[in-house]
């Protein structure tokens, strides 16, 4: 009897859980979504971009374009520490499916920014983007950015939704080289032959056009120059 | 850049470590011998044999270079010989120490700016002893005192491996050294205080398996180059070994690897430790900053086998009680501590419980634990505050290759926001920690990133 009574105990004893368990913990989320978290603060959870004007939109931009960009700041072409950390040591196969992810997405475009220039430098933006000068050697943007300014198939992003600043940024880093694509470096040549007053003038102007209607970058078409970031 | 306790301006602290170091190279070099042991080469086969331990004759050359690309990814040359994106083993890469710029040599086979001229004994001679093909000494960036425990064989095939690669014909650019060490016969007396030359000498006493997990950690591994706290002349204390120390100029700590439960690996399992450098993601954490380059370009590439004994072996070295600050608090510290925490706890629960967690036991192995972590809860609270600032993703390896990341908090937390998250996670759910300080976190924010 008495042995019965200590193996009752035993079984009521042993089986109970150990004083400080951990709670049970679950599994993260298979999916995209869950592995681009890390993005997300900076680049909004669907790549619409947030309020900072140098976190730009990432939705809806052609996959190989958005593609460039990763391999570009994993290995140097493009320099910004935050973005070069997170990005140092994830493969290329890894980079394509992120790429793939965010040119799937498509939320809602921001409100265009008001513009802070006079109707003269608006004139002169919209002037070189739609008609570039052909003078100076400077093909229109839309020559390549497409018709709507959504983009072009493969490689090429859309210029709708950004912060006047962000657009400013890029060109003056294509300009001095700090941002580079892939040789011949397409935008590097047309930056240099923009001055600083059209800098101002097509990224005021670019900023401050509504959402397009249709926000599908265009099919790939024959291009004003060679670009070593599509003729690969 | 955060600066170390050396710095030119300090001629004073300069000339006296200087004569220190010449003083020491003096004693050594009247006496020096110049002709190796005859009983070193038994030595070397003896070794040979047990450390690799699955190693049979070799039949080919072929056989030879597969060997030596296998030994220079568990060496990890390519993270220090190669600039990201151009040519392998190139060399150029800028190496920042508190002592200067060092650019890494070009260790590829051109005949003329690589290495395709030496032979197999000078290879053998410049990872053994370390002097390059001239007789010139190396700075000790080259990991060669721990390079020295790797066998004959083994230098012989990673030497037939670099061969093979394809020449890179870039010259080596000079280092960019501040005085007193630009001065290479100062190596003297660093290799006097520090530098013990000799192949791994297996353990009769201890497992094949736990000879080549030591052979991997104390020589190709060279762990000891980070996991070990470096003094200001740049080497390490045996007596300190693996406990853990900053790593001088990155500014993130390595943490410890001894059975020290609180600050190192005391009650990882076998299968966790494994997961981690294997995959890069565990049940108990996951790799991050200098780490997730070492699981990325070394460890994911080396057999299960291997990595288990590297394993067993750490889990082998017995914990230090000194690798835990148990000294009591000032009020000041516990005062701010109770001020930080209901802060703390309000920005957890509203920005990282989603990923790890109510009670920080995280969603693992992807998003790892906060609880009982010792990245989280050891002395230095550098790593918990980079992460939180910085974020990071796991490295894409073979077992892991889509792996989860952690967003920056740099661009919308302030100092106090950062400072007081840190001090919940660090003190919370039984975490062991102390409380940080918004001046720590604004110390961080200038780390380098890349």
């Amino acid at each position: 009897m008495r042995n019965r009574i200590v193996l009752l105990i035993l079984a009521l004893a042993l089986p109970a859980a150990p004083l400080f368990a951990a709670p049970a913990a679950e599994p993260a989320p298979d999916t995209m979504q869950a592995r681009v978290l890390g993005c997300a603060a900076c680049h909004g959870a669907h790549g619409e971009g947030t309020d900072n004007d140098y976190f730009p939109r990432l939705a809806g931009k052609p996959a190989g374009y958005l593609y460039n960009q990763l391999i570009a700041f994993r290995d140097g072409g493009r320099s910004y520490p935050p973005m070069n950390y997170l990005l140092a040591y994830l493969p290329d196969a890894y980079l394509k499916q992120i790429a793939e992810f965010f040119s799937q997405q498509h939320p809602a475009y921001p409100p265009p920014a008001t513009p802070t220039v006079d109707a003269a430098t608006l004139a002169l933006g919209k002037s070189l983007v739609m008609n570039g000068e052909p003078a100076r050697k400077v093909p229109a943007c839309a020559s390549c950015h497409g018709a709507s300014l959504t983009g072009m198939q493969p490689a090429i992003p859309g210029l709708v939704g950004l912060h006047p600043n962000y657009i400013s940024a890029q060109l003056g880093a294509f300009r001095y080289g700090t941002r580079r694509a892939a040789s011949p470096d397409c935008m590097h040549d047309i930056a240099t032959r923009l001055a600083d007053r059209d800098i101002t003038a097509i990224a005021a102007w670019l900023s401050s056009q509504p959402a397009p209607a249709d926000p599908t970058p265009a099919a790939p078409s024959p291009l004003p120059l060679a670009c070593g970031s599509v003729n690969h | 850049m955060p600066s170390r306790a050396l710095r030119a301006g300090r001629l004073p602290l300069a000339a006296s470590l200087t004569l220190a170091l010449l003083c020491a190279g003096a004693v050594t070099a009247s006496a020096q011998t110049a002709a190796p042991s005859a009983n070193a080469a038994d030595a070397a086969r003896a070794a040979a044999a047990a450390a690799t331990a699955n190693a049979k004759p070799v039949a080919s050359n072929a056989e030879q270079i597969a060997r030596g690309e296998y030994l220079a990814r568990a060496g990890d040359c390519i993270a220090c010989h190669t600039v990201p994106s151009a040519q392998m083993f190139g060399g150029g890469r800028a190496m920042e120490t508190p002592f200067g710029t060092l650019f890494t040599p070009n260790i590829s086979s051109d005949k003329t700016y690589g290495i395709g001229a030496w032979t197999a004994d000078e290879f053998y001679r410049m990872l053994h002893d370390g002097k390059s093909r001239d007789g010139t000494l190396l700075y000790p960036a080259m990991p060669f005192a721990s390079y020295t425990k790797v066998t004959r064989a083994d230098s012989d095939a990673i030497f037939a491996y670099l061969l093979s690669t394809p020449p890179v014909p870039q010259p080596n650019r000079p280092h960019d050294l501040r005085f007193p060490y630009n001065q290479r016969q100062l190596l003297l007396g660093w290799r006097t205080l520090f530098f013990r030359p000799g192949e791994f000498k297996p353990d009769p006493t201890q497992s094949a398996e736990w000879n080549r997990g030591a052979y991997l950690v104390q020589g190709l591994g060279h762990c000891t180059m980070c996991h070990t706290a470096i003094n200001a002349l740049g080497g390490n204390t045996a007596s300190k070994e693996f406990q853990g120390g900053l790593i001088p100029v990155q500014n993130w700590y390595a943490p410890s690897l001894t059975s020290n439960k609180e600050a190192g690996l005391g009650d990882w399992s076998i299968e966790d430790i494994v997961d981690l450098l294997h995959a890069g993601v565990s049940k108990r954490g996951a790799v991050y900053g200098p780490m997730a380059e070492v699981v990325y370009d070394s460890f994911q590439y080396l057999t299960e086998d291997d990595v288990r004994a590297v394993a067993v072996y750490l889990k082998s070295l017995p914990g230090h009680s000194g690798e835990v600050d148990t000294s009591p608090k000032s009020s000041f510290v516990t005062e701010e501590a109770a001020r930080l925490l209901p802060i703390g706890k309000k920005i957890y629960e509203a920005q990282c419980a989603v990923c790890h967690a109510a009670e920080g036991q995280g969603k693992p192995p992807h998003f790892p634990p906060l609880a009982n972590n010792q990245s989280i809860q050891m002395n230095s609270a550098v790593n918990p505050i980079r992460m939180v600032l910085n974020g990071g993703y796991a490295p894409g390896t073979r077992k892991n290759p889509m792996p989860y990341g952690m967003p920056p908090f740099a661009q919308s937390l302030s100092d106090e926001e950062v400072a007081a998250v840190v001090t919940y996670i660090r003190t919370a759910w039984g975490n062991h920690g102390t409380p940080v300080s918004e001046h720590e976190v604004n110390a961080l924010r200038s780390a380098p990133l890349f």
